[in-house]
């Protein structure tokens, strides 16, 4: 049950307080990372009621700048990049020509002509490489910044007020970044992140992260691990690639057509406003479980489809998850059966979010 | 911290049992517990079922993990844990008290002779 770790895992460079603070570390994508410090479910619900803080340092980033950082970008991601605003944040899909997610991005505009791309730590090499095969023709430059930020989520209700004091200027708003001095050192300070509570996300030199770690631990905030960062992101219904999303998926029937604009012409977007058109044949929703049980990845839905996440939600106290099922028992309500290693369990399609914070 | 009593005896995975008489008590090691973490869902067996030694009987579930619960001896479930529907913390809390999760009356006693004592396998944990 526990895995070794091994020698050619990467480690961020807060690796040390980790271990300090009696931190799991498990392999992910590559590096060790911890998994729980307290215990998922106290590391969760800090988050909802108070301020949790994540070491995301294994996303990846890209740096795209030049003149026609713009038009390679709005040519690359499903989302309509001209947007943004300098100072802003945009989600969006990197598609293949059949429309197939290569991964799901956060995109942060610098500058007129300079942007910031996270991107999830399993598919930085294989994003990096489709973007360099895809720019020929552009007047860009196309950095790997991986191993120049450090990354830290801090999330929850009083995460801003407890992060404020830090910080020499105005936190940004949600979808909008700042350059900011924090606990003294230099950050990039973006009104984002992945659990369903309001917070900012903070990228920084790797040998300042300690620096704004420690000062985060001191104002309050408590460790959180990957457990809980996707127990949180699953009950707010946020996809993990790998999981709900896969080069084999779109994303109309991921439930990410919000996110692709493709009057944009970006690549894919013939195959994304083909299934858009016609439907697609299967479709992502939320469920519940309305008795006991676990879903987990892999399980199937009677009558067609699969489960791609599911946890116990320290929230609703019910087993929850996300599943692939034919587009006509999609619906919200739907009564659905998921088979737990040879248990049908009942439960029924939800709408988005699964856990809100008002009721 | 980690703890096995001298009282029971254990199957290398991660299993005890407290015998008396005909009917032995199981549950999962402070091991098996600390490795799976919090769990959150025990799914009762019935009374009644035959279990086999070295074969799972039920399965626990932290957040993360599923991991199937191996009979250390072979016999018959005549009673259940239901304190742990609704709180299988109680696993991680107290896995040798009232984190038990079956009482089995034993089929075959001298299937005991395979398990091993506390100190064994501490040991093999290493």
């Amino acid at each position: 049950m526990v895995a070794a770790a091994s020698e050619t895992l990467r480690r961020t460079p807060l690796f040390d307080r980790h271990v300090a603070a009696g931190a799991k570390l498990v392999p992910f994508a590559g590096w060790e990372m911890p998994v729980q410090y307290a215990g998922v479910r106290e590391e969760h619900l800090a988050v909802r009621s108070h301020a949790g803080v994540f070491d995301v340092s294994h996303m990846g980033e890209v740096e795209t700048r030049g003149p026609d950082a713009l038009a390679f970008l709005q040519r690359m991601l499903s989302n309509d990049v001209a947007v943004i605003p300098p100072g802003g944040a945009q989600y969006s899909v990197l598609c293949r020509e059949d429309g197939g997610v290569l991964d799901d991005l956060f995109t942060y505009r610098l500058a007129e002509d300079r942007f910031l791309t996270v991107t999830n730590a399993a598919n930085h090499a294989k994003d990096l490489a489709w973007l360099r095969a895809h720019a020929d023709g552009f007047d860009v430059e196309l950095v790997d910044r991986l191993d120049d930020y450090a990354m830290l989520a801090v999330q929850g209700p009083a995460a801003r007020a407890l992060l404020a004091p830090l910080a020499d200027g105005p936190l940004p708003a949600r979808f909008r970044t700042t350059e900011l001095r924090v606990a003294g050192v230099e950050a990039l300070v973006c009104g984002t992140g992945y659990t369903g509570e309001d917070g900012v996300e903070l990228l920084c030199a790797p040998e300042d992260a300690g620096t704004i770690w420690d000062a985060l631990l001191a104002a309050g905030v408590a460790p959180a691990g990957l457990a809980a960062r996707d127990t949180l992101r699953l009950e707010a219904c946020f996809h993990l690639y790998g999981n709900d999303l896969t080069e084999a998926r779109g994303p109309i029937e991921a439930g990410l057509g919000w996110c692709c604009k493709e009057a944009t012409g970006f690549v894919g977007a013939e195959a994304v406003a083909a299934v858009r058109a016609a439907g697609p044949t299967e479709k992502l929703v939320p469920f519940a479980f309305t008795g006991p049980g676990i879903p987990r990845q892999g399980n199937p839905v009677v009558g067609g489809g699969e489960v791609t996440s599911g946890t116990l939600s320290p929230c609703l106290g019910v087993g929850i998850g996300m599943a692939y099922v034919p587009a006509a028992r999609a619906a919200v309500g739907t009564a659905i059966e998921i088979d737990v290693r040879g248990k049908l369990r009942p439960a029924v399609v939800k709408d988005k979010p699964l856990y809100r914070k008002d009721g | 911290m980690a703890e096995y009593p001298k009282d029971l005896l254990y199957h290398p995975e991660h299993d005890w049992a407290r015998i008396e008489g005909d009917v032995a008590t199981l549950g999962i090691t402070w091991y098996a517990q600390d490795s799976l973490g919090e769990v959150v869902f025990f799914d009762l067996p019935a009374v009644g079922t035959q279990v086999r030694q070295g074969e799972g009987y039920a399965e626990v579930e932290s957040v993360k993990a599923v991991s199937d619960v191996i009979a250390p001896l072979s016999g018959e479930i005549v009673e259940v844990n239901d304190a742990l529907d609704g709180a299988p913390e109680k696993i991680n809390e107290d896995p040798y008290g009232a984190g038990w999760m079956v009482k089995v009356r034993l089929s075959d006693p001298s299937e005991r002779d395979a398990l091993l004592d506390a100190d064994a396998y501490a040991a093999q944990l290493d």
